[in-house]
């Protein structure tokens, strides 16, 4: 009896011990890309053509790579990160997307930049399954969970950030009149239609609409029509060269309507400077990163400690180029997907934890606006706060204002 | 000095290259078209990718190859020519779900014609002027793709995403290697067919007017209808290519059509070597693999370094490729006596 019971517990701790290492072996799952040492990542930013100034980004996320690989990794594994230039062609970025998944084996592409280059790889990597994680554009198409479950953007879409600037104009100036001058691509036109979208049955509050094409030398014949018009609003929907053009511009003509330009135009150095202080008192925006120019965030610790990361890993970065906040928030956002993935680096798990952030905040946001997802929701950042331009610099005003529609 | 003597004392644009000299002799052809038809079954999908798009740029400078080796006239513009090509292949699958196939030929034949017609206004220019033309039909493209009236087809600014082939029959290879063996099939047909045309009666007739063009319209030579046929000739080559390289590449978009691929093209022809058709297949891989050897030299100054690789190429062999098959063929030669 005593033997049989003995032999009982034997089996039993037996039976326990294969269970639990079973469970351990089970709890380190890897797809390709990942191991125990290493986690490779893509990324295809146009280092060079028409949209190489964005080629910053890249060498950011490259040398924050570098900081998390030099204090340990990530779970102890350390990040490969590839990185390939595309010159903003979307035939470039599906040759370097295939030479990522198929020659190198990347667990996963990473902000790769530019909506035709992502809108040419995105069949693509969700055939192949393979996330496309944080993809750097702001079109609204990237939330999609449904159709390209492996998918996903990062920044607020131009359209959600349309809603905020309709309802701050349905609050504010419920009897306005609005003239928008956009930009005839997809990036103007997709405003358009959050602002369409945003002001809903009100949409008949805007009386003019001007398009001007970047090949255009100067927009001024545009603003003076918006002008006739009798708009007391005018939301400007441009590039930061013309956004300059247009506030000079409508000072000039003596056009002083509630002035809204889009967060891509906010630079103080690029936009308001140009455009002449005098003239940008009182213009509207909204954004939802830090600005390393401004004195107020000078004491913030997230601030610093980016700062602090440029100083030391990246000298030549320059601190008031958004590229550098933008590329160091979304690195930061990744390397937090990987952490909540612990030692299961599929590409399942990968989507799975991209898709569950809960209130993380990268150093680099504006405080209160955070990141959040779900199964059904794939728009990391939807926050964002206005702010007015005061003196030489901007102010941040009202409450943190959430982009997804209401009505 | 008459008009016509200034004509006739300008040097031709192009060297003349005499057409026993643009092709390969038997026993290359047939080894390059083993390594062809054999690599693809070892290598992985990616390569065989980069090969099937090796192939289609590879058509699209053999193309221009015709237009300026052959007849003598520069294009700039070949892009935009490409441009048709690959939409009308995506429109037609997509939009009206015509088999991938069929929207080759329609492809080359729209693009035929619309070289043709560009071909007329082109007649009365030459040289740099017809360049410059060209140039601006490639930089006027992208932005006629995005016309807000022509976006219930084209899908505008977004493009249009295309769906790649299935291997048919049942066979079991992967899409990339049949959408390789099927590229690979075009692009031999339309090489025999560009290496016959040249030498055909057309064929003489383009090199006339390339040598000497009032030598050749006093020997008879329908000088207007050569020049416009070449054009369409070469557009309509162009058109296949870019039917293909929307399958291959699966996208459409206006930006992928930008100036900067036309000129790839032309570098391509140069590098290859102008007139040499099978130097094409050579200009292609210049242009798909170097600035991959640039970025991977250095990834900020990828365009210097490409530019000096250039440089380096056109400074040594301003032939391209044929100079350095010619020199190969002679040492070859000089071993074999010896």
């Amino acid at each position: 009896m005593h033997s049989s019971q003995q032999r009982r517990i034997a089996v039993l701790a037996t039976a326990v011990l294969i269970l639990t290492s079973g469970a351990a072996f089970a709890q380190k799952k890897y797809d390709t890309g990942a191991s125990d040492t290493e986690i490779k990542i893509g990324n295809i930013i146009p280092y060079s053509g028409p949209a190489s100034a964005y080629g910053v980004i890249g060498k950011t996320e490259e040398a924050y790579f570098n900081k998390i690989n030099a204090e340990g990794g990530i779970n102890g594994r350390k990040i490969t990160f590839i990185s390939y230039d595309d010159a903003y062609s979307p035939p470039k970025a599906v040759e370097q997307a295939r030479k990522l998944v198929e020659s190198d084996n990347v667990l996963l592409i990473f902000n790769s930049l530019g909506t035709p280059s992502n809108s040419a790889i995105e069949k693509y990597m969700n055939a192949k399954r393979v996330p496309q994680l944080f993809v750097a554009t702001g079109a609204s198409k990237w939330n999609d969970p449904k159709d390209f479950p492996w998918t996903m953007g990062w920044q607020p879409s131009y359209q959600t950030e349309a809603h905020i600037y309709a309802a701050y104009v349905l609050k504010e100036k419920p009897a306005g009149k609005i003239a928008v001058l956009f930009q005839n691509d997809d990036f103007g036109k997709d405003y358009v239609k959050g602002l369409k979208d945003g002001l809903g049955p009100k949409a008949s509050m805007i009386v003019a609409e001007e398009s001007y094409e970047t090949s255009e030398p100067s927009i001024d014949d545009h603003i003076v029509k918006l002008k006739t018009a009798g708009a007391d609003v005018f939301i400007s929907v441009a590039t930061p060269k013309f956004a300059a053009q247009a506030i000079k511009r409508a000072s000039e003509i003596d056009w002083h309507p509630l002035q809204i330009v889009v967060n891509v135009s906010s630079s103080v150095g690029a936009v308001m400077m140009p455009a002449g202080f005098e003239n940008s008192q009182g213009i509207l925006s909204a954004n939802y990163a830090k600005d390393a120019g401004d004195p107020q965030w000078a004491d913030d610790p997230g601030m610093k400690k980016f700062i602090d990361f440029l100083a030391q890993y990246y000298p030549e970065g320059n601190k008031l180029d958004a590229a550098t906040v933008f590329g160091y928030g979304a690195a930061q956002t990744l390397v937090e997907v990987l952490k909540q993935c612990g030692d299961d680096l599929t590409r399942d798990n990968v989507m799975k934890q991209a898709a569950s952030l809960k209130d993380f905040q990268p150093d680099t946001l504006l405080p209160g606006i955070k990141i959040n997802t779900s199964a059904s929701d794939y728009a990391p950042i939807k926050e964002l706060q206005m702010m007015r331009f005061k003196g030489e610099k901007w102010d941040l005003f009202g409450d943190i204002m959430n982009g997804e529609l209401t009505h | 000095m008459s008009a016509a003597e200034e004509v006739v004392t300008e040097t031709s644009a192009v060297e003349a290259v005499p057409k026993r000299a643009m092709t390969l002799g038997y026993g290359t052809s047939l080894v390059v078209l083993a390594l062809l038809l054999l690599v693809p079954l070892v290598v992985k999908n990616f390569i065989i990718f980069q090969m099937t798009m090796l192939l289609i740029y590879g058509l699209a400078v053999l193309a221009l190859n015709i237009l300026t080796g052959g007849s003598g006239q520069f294009s700039l513009g070949q892009s935009a020519f490409y441009a048709i090509g690959a939409y009308t292949s995506a429109i037609l699958m997509e939009q009206y779900n015509v088999n991938y196939a069929l929207t080759l030929p329609i492809a080359g034949i729209i693009c035929f014609g619309a070289g043709f017609l560009f071909g007329q206004p082109a007649l009365r220019l030459s040289g740099v002027y017809l360049a410059l033309a060209t140039f601006a039909l490639a930089t006027a493209m992208p932005q006629l793709l995005k016309l807000g009236f022509f976006e219930k087809w084209t899908g505008g600014v977004q493009g249009l995403v295309v769906t790649k082939p299935d291997a048919p029959f049942g066979l079991p290879i992967s899409q990339d290697m049949w959408l390789y063996y099927f590229t690979l099939v075009i692009t031999l047909a339309i090489y025999i067919f560009s290496v016959n045309l040249l030498k055909s009666r057309s064929g003489r007739a383009f090199m006339a007017i390339r040598d000497n063009e009032i030598a050749a319209s006093a020997m008879g030579i329908d000088v207007a209808l050569y020049k416009t046929l070449a054009f369409g000739v070469s557009a309509g080559i162009t058109g296949v290519a870019g039917g293909l390289g929307a399958i291959a590449v699966q996208f459409v978009a206006p930006d992928s059509y930008t100036i900067t691929l036309a000129i790839s093209l032309f570098l391509g022809m140069v590098v290859g070597g102008v007139g040499w058709l099978p130097g094409s297949i050579v200009g292609s891989a210049f242009i798909i693999f170097v600035p991959n050897i640039a970025e991977g030299i250095s990834k900020g100054l990828s365009g210097a370094v490409f530019g000096v690789l250039l440089f380096l190429v056109i400074f040594l062999v301003p032939h391209g490729a044929r100079q350095v098959a010619i020199v190969g063929q002679q040492l070859a030669g000089k071993f074999r006596k010896n």
